[in-house]
């Protein structure tokens, strides 16, 4: 029962311990000029390595121990693909399509997409519900705040 | 009399109509994003950060606060209707509140939370007042090395306090200085953990970080559990005017909620969770009637919305004069001062008194509109419980979109958004509170400065953070709350039974 939970634990201490050996490398990356050799700017970093690297050994040695999270802690129940692959593929589609065919149209595909994981089943009104949601807000942006978002496809109409 | 001569000018300044509109649609705003579920005050107002472009930053910092206050009363309506907590300052509300909802009292529950946040709000305030030109007296002696020890103290403060495991804190505190060392380090030119992309040398925006743990993190969690329990609202039943019974019982509990919920926030430890459990547990021992509690007992529900409100208040305090901000939504205010060229710290009362009393006065004006705003248009936030959940996240996730893409135009601002949503969904989904990460992002970059500058001022010898008194005992502080709860555990855990 607790192994298949812990697994996923025992990767996420993994990644921790992973991302301090990142930084480390990236540490040793930074040039520093004799100068400041002793309060440069490699100290803080060094120290952001050591602790995420102290922190990943304490969660792998929790995680091997039967982990963190016990039965009734959380929810435990298996993930939902349906739901998050719609809504990772909408994200994915949005980085994708943003330059190319401009933010609002981006957006709707986005809407209707993640509206379709968490189970609607109407996409013509989500597209509608997106269009507006994603046409006001790229219109409260651009013209109020002045922030230029870029044109595409259906900005040039307005 | 010379703050109340300062307190009164903030009046002027606050009472303007362009900023009284401000603090109106603060609060309005505020209320809907805290009833609205996985919306919260730290999100809404990393979304709304490009306005520091093009609003004064009194206009921007009375939106926020009104915001930022808002939310709290909303989210006691979500957790008192829905028993969803909305944030884990809430999840009292959510026990003892939820029950009376469901026993037909949830007028009643939702009075008395409003009422408490205001009484509690206010006294809070007044505290704020008052105790905030004593600390920036004392601060103005403060040095690096002391700023640097105090910095310390609230990151692990923040990590050890908040959230269920230290070693989770921590991890989350320093994934966030990570983060807020990516860039150009400004004393030496050299660029840090850029990955060769140019994109990364102004270092990440602090809006792609928090919209993407907050928006798209909880995004995806709720959707890789999207199958799994569906909320059920109660409707609002009995009236919302409380009977003299629970005013009784009511005021007692406000009050001490407000003296509790106050020095905790204002404490460079803060945290609401503490005070809201505190207050819950001094309700339960000192009511008449204990055996209630767990089945909707009234005071369960004033004494800690009150003491959320008041330590709320209280977290303003080390904001506003030390620029140690101790929770997510302080944190991003924090960015906002920043993206101002306004150092908060000691300084900022005297160099922005119009801007800081202003905010105060705000404070006042903001909570009487919420306490207007929220009792008679209680049905109006019900309704917006009830927006369904496919068009709720998919607005959600449109919004972090724009926020993000819009400040830069760079589709690297995008992935990277996503990337840190992921992140985010790992953190949800393994229990590891986010705060301290947004906290450790923006003070981790002033930690550093300080540091290094103390470093320079004892030319490199580091013993300087122990032979200045205050910084030392600091630093012990620091060290003790770390490892106190650890040597407790394993002392217990060691010691043979008694028998």
């Amino acid at each position: 029962m607790r192994l298949p939970k812990a697994k996923g634990q025992v990767a996420l201490a993994v990644g921790v311990i992973g991302l301090a050996a990142v930084v480390w490398h990236q540490t040793t990356a930074i040039p520093v000029s004799p100068i400041y050799a002793r309060i440069g700017p490699t100290v803080f970093p060094t120290m952001v390595a050591a602790g995420l690297f102290v922190v990943g050994l304490m969660l792998l040695w929790q995680a091997l121990r039967g982990g963190w999270q016990t039965e009734e802690d959380q929810d435990q129940s298996p993930v939902d693909w349906h739901a998050l692959g719609w809504v990772l593929a909408g994200l994915v589609l949005n980085v994708a399509l943003i330059k190319p065919f401009g933010f609002t149209l981006a957006s709707v595909l986005l809407f209707a997409c993640v509206a379709h994981g968490f189970g609607s089943t109407r996409p013509v009104r989500d597209a509608a519900v997106g269009f507006v949601l994603a046409g006001g807000t790229y219109f409260g942006f651009s013209r109020l705040l002045g922030l230029d978002i870029g044109t595409g496809l259906v900005e040039r109409l307005f | 009399m010379e703050t109340l001569a300062a307190l009164l000018h903030g009046f002027e300044v606050a009472i303007s109509p362009i900023n009284l509109l401000w603090a109106l649609v603060g609060v309005t705003l505020g209320t809907a994003v805290g009833v609205l579920p996985g919306l919260g005050p730290a999100l809404t107002i990393a979304l709304l950060l490009p306005i520091t472009y093009k609003v004064d930053a009194i206009g921007a910092f009375i939106l926020f606060a009104g915001i930022y206050y808002g939310a709290m009363y909303g989210g006691s309506t979500t957790s008192i209707l829905l028993n969803t907590p909305g944030e884990s300052a809430t999840i009292i509300t959510a026990i003892e509140g939820n029950r009376m909802a469901r026993n037909g009292r949830g007028g009643a529950a939702l009075a008395t939370a409003a009422i408490g946040s205001f009484v509690a709000g206010s006294i809070g305030i007044i505290g704020l007042t008052f105790l905030a030109p004593v600390i920036v007296e004392f601060a103005l002696r403060f040095g690096p090395a002391e700023y640097f020890a105090l910095m310390v103290l609230a990151f692990v403060a923040v990590s050890a306090v908040l959230g269920n495991s230290t070693v989770r804190g921590l991890t989350s505190l320093f994934f966030g200085i990570f983060l807020g060392l990516i860039g150009v380090d400004l004393q030496t030119g050299q660029p840090r953990f850029t990955f060769g992309l140019l994109e990364l040398l102004d270092g990440i925006n602090v809006i792609v970080v928090a919209v993407g743990l907050f928006a798209v993190g909880e995004t995806l969690f709720l959707a890789a559990r999207h199958r799994y329990g569906q909320d059920e609202i109660i409707p609002v039943r009995g009236s919302i005017w409380m009977t003299a019974e629970d005013w009784k019982r009511s005021w007692k509990a406000w009050l001490r909620g407000a003296a509790i919920g106050f020095p905790i926030g204002a404490m460079p430890a803060g945290g609401a969770e503490v005070p809201t459990f505190l207050s819950y547990f001094v309700e339960k021992k000192l009511s008449p009637k204990p055996e209630e509690f767990g089945h909707g007992a009234i005071e369960g529900v004033a004494g800690p919305e009150a003491a959320n409100n008041a330590s709320a208040t209280g977290v303003l305090v080390p904001m506003l004069t030390l620029g140690l901000p101790t929770s997510a939504t302080a944190a991003i205010m924090l960015s906002a001062f920043q993206s101002y060229g306004i150092n908060p710290g000691p300084l900022l009362l005297q160099n922005q008194p119009a801007l800081v009393w202003g905010l105060i006065a705000s404070l006042y004006i903001g909570n009487v509109m919420l306490l207007v705003l929220n009792l008679p248009l209680i049905g109006l936030w019900v309704r917006i419980l009830a927006i369904p959940k496919p068009l709720l996240y998919g607005g959600i996730l449109v919004f972090a979109t724009i926020g993000t893409y819009g400040i830069s135009q760079s589709v690297i601002d995008l992935v990277l958004l996503y990337l840190i949503g992921g992140v985010g969904y790992l953190m949800r989904r393994y229990d590891f509170p986010t705060a301290p990460a947004i906290i450790g992002m923006i003070l981790g970059p002033l930690a550093e400065q300080e540091f290094r500058r103390a470093m320079q001022v004892s030319q490199g010898d580091p013993t300087v953070f122990l032979t200045h008194p205050l910084s030392a005992t600091l630093l012990a502080i620091a060290v003790l709350v770390v490892a106190a709860p650890q040597v407790y555990r394993f002392y217990r855990r060691n010691r043979p039974p008694r028998d």
